[in-house]
């Protein structure tokens, strides 16, 4: 690990004070930025230490949650009102790496997790153009089992490998952020990006940049709402593809629909397509179908991951199956 | 800047590159906290922090300053080499043959600790059927629950046999 | 009940069992015609009885102290830097920045490493241990991605890690070989294992195939597996003067030290190794570069060198279970008879290392045929060394051998355990000897029943509970009864009644330590609590290596030498004074912590009182094992029937196993607590071969790309079911104890017989493994 300088945030002001020279780095519970530091894939010069900002779960006045930033993720998967109103963030962060790690993960720097492409981490002996722009990019040809499908480059075909973003993705939120130039506020399924041919970039935010909290909207038929993972190992193991989903039916139609998947992109990938073909459709297995089909036809498979073009889709029917199910 | 460890109160290291698991073992010789990964993959270095169970390989030590940490060690303060003293999972762990190299074993026997609490307060997991319920500490879900403490040897069944013997004596108690 | 009242009780049984129990010594060779160990029939002792750890207490404490736990004043830490590029020179290696980093002591390279001769590789003679012949840190070449090419010496970890990362290298590649196609085509050579051609052929077995009413013929796949012992790899290495010791985590402790001994130049008394406890080891804990390396740092330096291998190093520089393509095909009569079992197939190694993986061995005395023909060929790839993982050739073999049993007995519509019995042999099929002790057939009966294998569907897809396709299949494990010559042991007897008993084996945690005790105890007439079991340190004399599930015949056959030897020196020093005056060893027994007249119980004399007589505090004797000359007379094995339930998602394709049962036939049991630990353990890595395990090699550049455990799946405790594990408990009348081994049998058979569950539950028959969901969609 290169030797860089700690520091300790008091509160917002101080954090981006803290973190205005060149190569600083927020530090969150550590479990992704320490484990890249080791392998010399970050390389701050210093660290900000937000884990005593906000982290706090308070209502919004358009009867929504803002969760702040420095939430442990069991926290919030825990929160009662998370567990009622949006079970498919709970489910989706209790799915995610062991309990070890969501009792340390915060929410900020889970959102911004960064890619478990091993020739991204792999410095020293694989090219990769997210880590070292423009050397090349030995995933595309090589082990591919945990990569996109849809939304990559030739540049890139990098995962983001977050559980509770994908949940995040389905319902709307709104991320909160306070930078150079004061609070703004982002939608969540803008904060990520495709990688085009500047993979080297995971989201819109500039440096220094300090998530302080994420905005749930109110979503009332959230509350019939699921996530499916579907991994290699029963437990502990990242996301080959997942589903985050809520679904509102009314006699026998889809009045309205949030879907996104998981494992599959270089974001959190909002199902947009296959929610349009559903909204307004029959709640049945063919339109559910139908809607997969929709959403993955332009998917591009690579060596290794062809198979997650079905298992997606086959993923995507069984879960708007069972909420289906639970209010019919 | 001071940490607790065990009881004792302690100043924390210079170097802020330290992690708390190599402070732990490299700068106080408390070698009962095991490193199997250093890369947050095995569950081998888990302690209790203010009662929650954390990596402390991905901890870095000056992240954890006036914190109280309890290890393996601080578990059998009290305990001997003949086995008195032990810790009532340590016990548990003999009997039901939850080891065999002994190597994941003082983070399993944390980490239990750690998940009983949670799921004492209705912490809900993965395989927790209704999010509204109260928490069971089925087979099943213990299994999930320490499914982030791996162990080569193939210890599971008795390791799990040990958490569920200690559970099942608590209830009676 | 502590593990001490367990002990105590144990022990008082076992006073109160052996009276009028008086066994003899036991016979220190097992030939046709000899006896069996008394120990055998002695049905009231210690041996049987569950006994927990005696290390129980120190481990769950956290107060073993593993090899990196060992901290001598000076102390300085390694961390090792590895090539990227697979065959080649090193170019330019620019050390300077790294060199003038904060707290690094020196870089070490090929250019200022002291001069060292290459280790003599495993298998060359009986004490060489090294990995490969290749020489370490010597000179310029580069023979795989991932070799250590530097080794940064600093104050700290931390230092030394930081200073590693600014190390610049450059290379000039040369021809390599990294795609197992690519070998292929540059040819293939049988291979050798231990000298020996890897090759049967009985009759005309192609022939015979393609005559018979019934065949089948497929090819089988299985991926590099890696070890991943939880502890990774660490020696903390000290010189004195010319003294080097090893504080080692390692299966070999006399081997180890021997090789380094001669890469050294040293006398073998000039090297210790010590390994008191092996965090995990199945085959990966032997000797490998970074011991060598920590060894001449410390050299280098003059001080005492902590080097612990990184989780990314564990893969760079440990080798583990190579790939392999293999051909089964059976020919059969339409009752089921075989009239041909062919079993070939390839399996790549390097061009430095001797291990071909030697799959065909369970094949060779696992059923009866009409003709055969085995072979497994090799071919050479630039990559890490590959060597021994648990149940090296079985595991694997018996995918591939019990697979093609279950397609045959679904051609035949027969059930596969029946075809299994219809084709058991009555001698070994191969090597034409009489099985020592084999009664597979009680464990198939028993295991059947056990686990009710007369509610599998014989139609395969026809189960179903919501998503989940549930299926059942079974597989035939087995592993070969070894023990290697060179184990030797030292017991010594104190005035106070107590035994050490030494043996240079090592406790990985199979239970060693607490079996050892028992048996001894039961040998001596003594209780556990006044045995004392020192191992795991080269200077204790013999050689006992824990592999090849080995172990426990080793140190039981030494043990019974020198307790035979023990008790001739305790009658020499009775003296004339003695009740036992006169009496041969063959006249005598151990009971109750005195020697025994055979033939008149009540004639005879405690260790304490020969001692006080005698005026002497202890009496040692050590003694070589006899020759392992039963293993010329018989066709030896531990046997195992698995059963096993899956569940597949109809939807993702995940699978579930919900349960299986092991039916072991493994001689007798000494410790039925550990036992069962080793049975399930190896069992549970057979799980992980069957679903999830693949060491990723990247065959554009050899280098291994899941060096991690989050990539490298092993099960974690969601993937397993309570583990179901029986024994028949039939002593080998040929055995010490009539023990066979137990630390590799468990794993053998498990993949098949979960690749024949799935195909029960789903109808799709996987030949590749892992069988991860994408094979199943
Ligand atoms: C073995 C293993 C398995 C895992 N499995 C899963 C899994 O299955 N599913 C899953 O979803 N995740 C998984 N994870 C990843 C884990 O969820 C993330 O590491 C964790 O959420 C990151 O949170 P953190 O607070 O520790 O972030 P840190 O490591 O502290 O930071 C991560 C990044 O976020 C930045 N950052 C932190 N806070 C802020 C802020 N407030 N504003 C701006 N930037 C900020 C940091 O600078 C850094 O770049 C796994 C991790 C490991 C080690
Ligand atoms: S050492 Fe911390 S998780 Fe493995
Ligand atoms: S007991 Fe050896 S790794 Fe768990």
């Amino acid at each position: 690990m290169t030797p860089f300088r700690f520091a300790r945030a008091a509160d917002t002001a101080d954090a981006l004070r803290l973190a205005a020279g060149p190569a600083s780095a927020y530090l969150g519970g550590g479990t992704n930025l320490v484990d890249l530091m080791r392998e010399t894939v970050a390389t701050p010069g210093s660290l900000v230490d937000v884990t005593g900002l906000s982290n706090t779960v308070s209502p919004t006045e358009s009867g929504g949650l803002l969760i702040g930033a420095a939430l442990r993720n069991t926290a919030l998967a825990e929160h009662p009102a998370v567990r009622a109103r949006y079970p498919v963030l709970s489910r989706a962060i209790l799915a995610g790496a062991s309990a070890q790690i969501r009792n340390m993960a915060t929410v900020g720097g889970n959102l911004l997790q960064r890619t478990r492409c091993a020739y991204f981490y792999d410095a020293e002996g694989a090219r990769c153009n997210k880590r070292a722009p423009g050397s090349g990019c030995d995933a595309l040809e090589g082990f591919s089992r945990y990569h996109a499908i849809l939304g990559a480059s030739p540049a890139c075909v990098a995962t983001q490998p977050s559980d509770m973003c994908v949940a995040l993705a389905a319902l709307g939120a709104i991320v909160h952020v306070q930078g150079a130039g004061g609070a703004r506020t982002l939608p969540f399924t803008e904060l990520h990006r495709l990688p085009g041919d500047t993979p080297e970039i995971d989201t819109v935010l500039a440096p220094g940049d300090l998530i302080t909290a994420i905005e749930l909207p109110p979503l009332p038929f959230a509350t019939n709402s699921a996530y499916r993972k579907v991994r290699d190992r029963a437990s502990y193991a990242f996301a080959l593809v997942s589903v985050a989903a809520a679904l509102e039916v009314e006699d026998g139609r889809v009045r309205d629909v949030r879907i996104a998947f998981g494992g599959v992109a270089h974001k959190p990938w909002r199902a947009l397509t296959a929610e349009a073909a559903l909204r307004g459709g029959p709640a049945d297995g063919p339109a559910f179908h139908a809607a997969a089909a929709a959403e993955l036809a332009d998917a591009q498979p690579l060596r290794d991951n062809g198979f997650k073009i079905e298992l997606v889709k086959r993923t995507l029917v069984a879960v708007l199956g069972d909420l289906g199910g639970a209010v019919a | 800047m001071e940490i607790t460890i065990n009881g004792s109160t302690t100043a924390l290291p210079q170097d802020p590159r330290v992690s708390l698991l190599d402070f732990l073992r490299e700068g106080l010789h408390l070698f009962g906290t095991k490193k199997g990964c250093d890369q947050g993959a095995c569950g081998a270095c888990t302690v209790l922090v203010d009662g929650e169970r954390i990596l402390s390989c991905l901890a870095l030590a000056v992240q954890f300053e006036g914190r109280d940490v309890v290890t393996i060690e601080g578990l059998s303060a009290a305990g001997t080499a003949g086995g008195e003293g032990l810790h009532p999972l340590q016990q548990a762990f003999i009997g039901c043959d939850g080891f065999q190299c002994g190597y994941c074993t003082p983070g399993q026997i944390c980490s239990a600790v750690g998940m009983v609490a949670e799921a004492k307060r209705g912490s809900p997991s993965h395989v927790t059927a209704d999010l509204a319920a109260a928490v069971t500490l089925t087979r099943n879900e213990i299994q999930e629950r320490m499914s982030g403490n791996l162990c080569r040897c193939g210890a599971h069944n008795g390791i799990i046999d040990a958490i569920q013997q200690v559970l099942s004596a608590e209830v009676l108690s | 009940m502590s593990i001490i009242d367990s002990a105590k009780n144990a022990a008082q049984g076992l006073v109160q069992g052996a009276l009028g129990k008086l066994v003899p010594l036991a016979p220190d060779s097992w030939i046709p015609g000899g006896l069996p160990d008394p120990l055998i029939a002695r049905k009231h002792g210690l041996i049987g009885t569950p006994v927990s750890r005696l290390d129980g207490p120190l481990k769950v404490q956290g107060a073993a102290r593993f090899s990196a736990e060992v901290a001598p004043a000076g102390m300085v830490y390694v961390a090792l830097a590895y090539a990227t590029i697979p065959r080649g020179r090193i170019a330019t290696l620019d050390t300077q920045a790294a060199e003038a980093a904060p707290g690094v002591v020196r870089v070490m390279t090929h250019r200022n490493a002291p001069r060292m001769k290459p280790p003599a590789v495993f298998g060359s003679s009986p004490t060489a241990a090294g990995p490969s012949d290749l020489p370490i840190l010597q000179d310029d070449r580069i023979h795989w991605n991932g070799q250590p090419i530097a080794a940064v010496i600093a104050e700290t970890q931390e230092q030394a890690d930081h200073a590693r990362s600014l190390i610049h290298v450059t290379y000039e590649a040369g021809p390599s070989t990294t795609s197992f196609a690519g070998a292929k085509a540059n040819g293939a050579q049988i291979g050798r294992f231990m000298g020996q051609p890897l090759r049967n052929e009985i009759g005309d077995a192609e022939a015979e195939l393609a005559g018979a009413a019934h065949r089948v013929d497929h090819t089988y796949r299985t991926p590099r597996h890696s070890h991943n012992a939880i502890e990774p790899h660490a020696a903390t290495i000290v010189w004195e003067g010319d003294m080097l010791t090893i504080h080692d985590t390692t299966q070999m402790v006399t081997a180890e030290a021997r090789t380094i001994a001669d890469v050294f130049d040293l006398k073998p008394e000039q090297v210790r190794v010590i390994s008191p406890y092996v965090g995990g080891g199945f085959g990966g804990k032997g000797l490998w570069d970074h011991q060598i390396i920590g060894a001449a740092a410390a050299k280098l330096v003059g001080r005492p060198v902590r080097i612990t291998l990184s989780r990314e190093g564990v893969y760079r520089v440990i080798g583990g279970r190579t790939l392999s393509e293999q051909r089964v095909a059976i020919g059969a009569t339409a009752d089921g008879h075989f009239k041909a079992i062919i079993h070939t197939g390839t399996a790549a190694m390097t061009p430095h290392n001797a291990m071909p993986e030697p799959f065909i061995f369970a094949t060779r005395s696992g059923y009866a045929a009409d003709s055969f023909k085995l072979s497994v060929e090799t071919v050479k790839m630039n990559m890490l060394a590959n060597t021994f993982m648990r149940a090296p050739g079985e595991a694997i073999g018996t995918f591939a051998l019990e697979s093609a049993i279950d397609e045959l007995a679904a051609e035949l519509g027969m059930d596969p355990i029946a075809l299994r019995i219809r084709n058991e042999p009555d001698k070994d099929p191969i090597s034409g000897l009489p099985f020592s002790s084999r009664h597979i057939v009680e464990a198939w009966r028993s295991g059947a029943q056990r686990f009710g294998w007369d509610q599998r569907a014989p139609e395969p897809g026809t189960r179903r509970e919501g998503e989940w396709l549930i299926g059942m299949g079974c597989a035939t494990g087995t592993y070969p009864y070894h023990r290697m010559p060179g184990a030797a042991a030292r017991i010594t007897l104190t005035r106070d009644a107590k035994a050490i008993v030494e043996i240079a084996a090592h406790e990985m945690g199979m239970g060693t330590s607490t079996t050892t005790a028992m048996v001894a105890g039961e040998r001596l007439g003594l209780p556990l609590d006044r045995i004392e079991i020192r191992y795991g340190d080269s200077i204790i004399p013999g050689a006992i290596m824990a592999g090849g599930s080995q172990q426990t015949a080793a140190i039981g056959a030494a043990v019974i030498a020198a307790h035979n030897a023990l008790v001739a020196e305790l009658l020499k020093l009775a003296g004339n004074e003695s009740p036992l005056a006169g009496l041969s060893v063959d006249e005598v027994g151990s009971e109750g912590g005195a020697l025994v007249r055979l033939d008149d119980p009540a004639c005879r004399e405690t260790y304490q009182s020969i001692l006080a007589r005698a005026q002497r505090d202890t009496v040692a004797a050590a003694e070589q094992a006899s020759m392992p000359v039963e293993a010329m007379h018989w066709s030896m094995h531990s046997y195992s029937a698995i059963f096993c339930e899956v569940r597949v998602s109809a939807i993702t394709g995940e699978t579930r196993v919900s349960r299986i049962l092991g039916a072991f036939d493994c001689g007798r049991i000494l410790n039925p607590q550990t036992a069962r630990s080793q049975f399930r353990g190896g069992i549970i890595m057979g799980l992980g071969m069957a679903l999830m395990e693949e060491t990723l090699f990247d065959e554009r550049n050899g280098r291994v790309m899941n060096a991690n455990l989050s990539e490298y799946h092993l099960p974690v405790h969601l993937d397993i079911p309570e583990i179901d594990v029986m024994w028949t408990d039939i002593a080998d009348p040929h055995t010490p104890m009539g023990a066979h081994g137990i630390g590799e049998i468990g794993i053998t058979g498990v993949a098949a017989a979960v690749a024949n569950a799935v195909y029960n539950a789903t109808g799709k028959r996987i030949r590749d493994l892992p069988i991860t969901l994408d094979k199943l969609l």
